[in-house]
């Protein structure tokens, strides 16, 4: 009863923050800084996770898989494979729900208890929609850059650490990047990439608009919105990569 | 003017209000005193539309406020200016910012004149050159006054002040007073307090209704305040020794 009522009050909140913006100027203005705070200044940590999990996934290829029956492009193809179809778009993008979405739960419960939503509803602003429709818009925007800079970064640093630590040929390496390569994986890469977008904000700005109590409530359900837009992602995955994969 | 005619609330099993009924008058400083948890603030948010009331209905200017569609109550609140407990400032924005806001959302003002609005409004409340700090860096005092200069940046017809002086000093607490009542006179707005301080009652207030166990327990003004025999009123109003001086001496008076 609990979860359909919960349901229930996402979709409603989902119908208000699409409804009709009052001022699209202001609202463009804080899309443009939603940008920069959920898209740019997110690009630190991809770049930093993508080049050292490459580099992982290659070393680990090559660790398990050293056969004089496996031909040596191998490591490249399955660096290439495991970046653009599982790690960029999924992994990135749970951890941009740890990074992203407890940002908007806790801006958006802050100030629900600070009560600067009543504030807004008092003046008659749109308070779902001024606040979390900037944000939809910026990281459906914005993850699929962040999410193609990872696949780069992540075969660049495979590539890299297989050079350097001598247990791949560059050649070999570069053969298998471009063996077989499908650019339909990366259309999958980047739809999946727009939805988990939609997913980490939207359930992150449900759990910190209806935050209720103190700052407390604010730490609670900025985990809440972390945990469930983790658990929604990878139920999502499942369903997206039977649609477009199979 | 705001008229509540039998409105009740309640959340869960508790019945928080119970058939309140009050006529709020234009141009006048409305005070809704009580003890904590009596039902005031819940009273407010359900006048200003933040909550849903179970029965009866408010009504601005004759027009039931809970049986408009979005669009009007969207029109009756632009015409709102509340002050809130905490301020409600924008932590993002800066003083000026904050004050603009409305201006920004619903005004067709040009740049230069919103900034002039705001300046005005701004030097209402005495702050001058204080444009650029953010709410962080001003005392509560300051941010209660730029919450007034917000309130009132869109020259509204009615004006709520939720615990107006919670938080701050007695000095304070009557410049913030002095406000509230000064800007009800200029813009002859219908001003709604939300108070349990007796100084602001005293100071402030013309017309006066009491609150106890979610029910309108007394309705009147200060003189009438002082002189009632009401037992929960009198249990309330002079609970603290500078009120229990003043009734003592009231009664040498006779």
């Amino acid at each position: 009863m609990s979860t359909l009522f919960h349901i229930g009050q996402y979709f409603m909140l989902l119908r208000d923050v699409f409804s009709r913006p009052e001022r699209l100027s202001l609202y463009w203005r804080r899309t443009l800084e939603e940008m920069d705070l959920l898209g740019v200044k997110s690009l630190g940590i991809v770049a930093l996770l993508s080049a050292f999990m490459g580099a992982v996934i290659t070393i680990q290829t090559k660790t398990n898989i050293d056969s004089p029956l496996i031909q040596a492009w191998v490591v490249g193809f399955a660096t290439r494979q495991s970046t653009i179809l599982e790690f960029s778009p999924t992994v990135i993008s749970l951890i941009l729900a740890g990074k992203v979405g407890s940002n908007i739960a806790a801006e958006i419960g802050s100030m629900r208890v600070k009560e600067q939503i009543d504030a807004l509803d008092i003046m008659g602003v749109n308070s779902a929609g001024y606040l979390i429709l900037p944000k939809i818009v910026a990281t459906v925007l914005m993850n699929p850059f962040l999410v193609m800079i990872s696949m780069f970064l992540g075969i660049f640093g495979g590539w890299l650490a297989g050079v350097q630590t001598g247990i791949v040929v560059s050649d070999d390496f570069i053969m298998g990047i471009q063996l077989g390569f499908k650019p339909f994986h990366v259309v999958y890469a980047l739809l999946k990439t727009v939805v988990f977008a939609f997913i980490i904000t939207t359930i992150s700005a449900y759990h910190g608009y209806f935050t209720r109590g103190g700052t407390r409530e604010v730490g609670i359900s900025s985990t809440r919105a972390v945990v469930y837009s983790d658990v929604v992602i990878l139920l999502a995955n499942v369903v997206l990569t039977q649609l477009l994969l199979l | 003017m705001i008229t509540v005619e039998g409105l009740g609330k309640r959340f869960g099993s508790v019945q928080v209000l119970q058939d309140i009924s009050a006529v709020f008058h234009k141009g006048k400083v409305n005070q809704i005193i009580g003890r904590s948890g009596s039902g005031k603030s819940v009273l407010a948010k359900c006048m200003v539309g933040l909550h849903r009331p179970e029965q009866g209905r408010v009504l601005y200017e004759g027009e039931s406020f809970h049986d408009m569609g979005l669009e009007e109550k969207r029109a009756v609140r632009q015409r709102i200016g509340m002050l809130f407990q905490g301020s409600a400032l924008f932590d993002s924005q800066n003083v000026i910012e904050n004050v603009m806001f409305p201006l920004r959302m619903f005004g067709t003002m040009s740049r230069s004149e919103m900034e002039d609005r705001a300046h005005i409004c701004l030097k209402r409340v005495n702050i001058v050159d204080k444009d650029r700090l953010f709410p962080a860096e001003l005392s509560g005092g300051m941010q209660k006054r730029v919450g007034i200069a917000r309130a009132i940046a869109m020259e509204p017809q009615y004006l709520f002040c939720d615990e107006p002086n919670s938080g701050l000093d007695p000095q304070t607490s009557i410049v913030i007073d002095d406000l509230i009542r000064e800007i009800t006179e200029e813009f002859g707005t219908t001003t709604i307090v939300i108070t349990h301080d007796m100084n602001s009652v005293m100071e402030t207030g013309e017309h006066i209704i009491f609150i106890h166990k979610g029910r309108k327990w007394w309705e009147g003004d200060r003189d009438k305040l002082l002189r009632s025999d009401n037992q929960e009123l009198n249990e309330f109003v002079f609970a603290g020794s500078l009120m229990r001086a003043v009734k003592r001496s009231l009664k040498e008076e006779g």
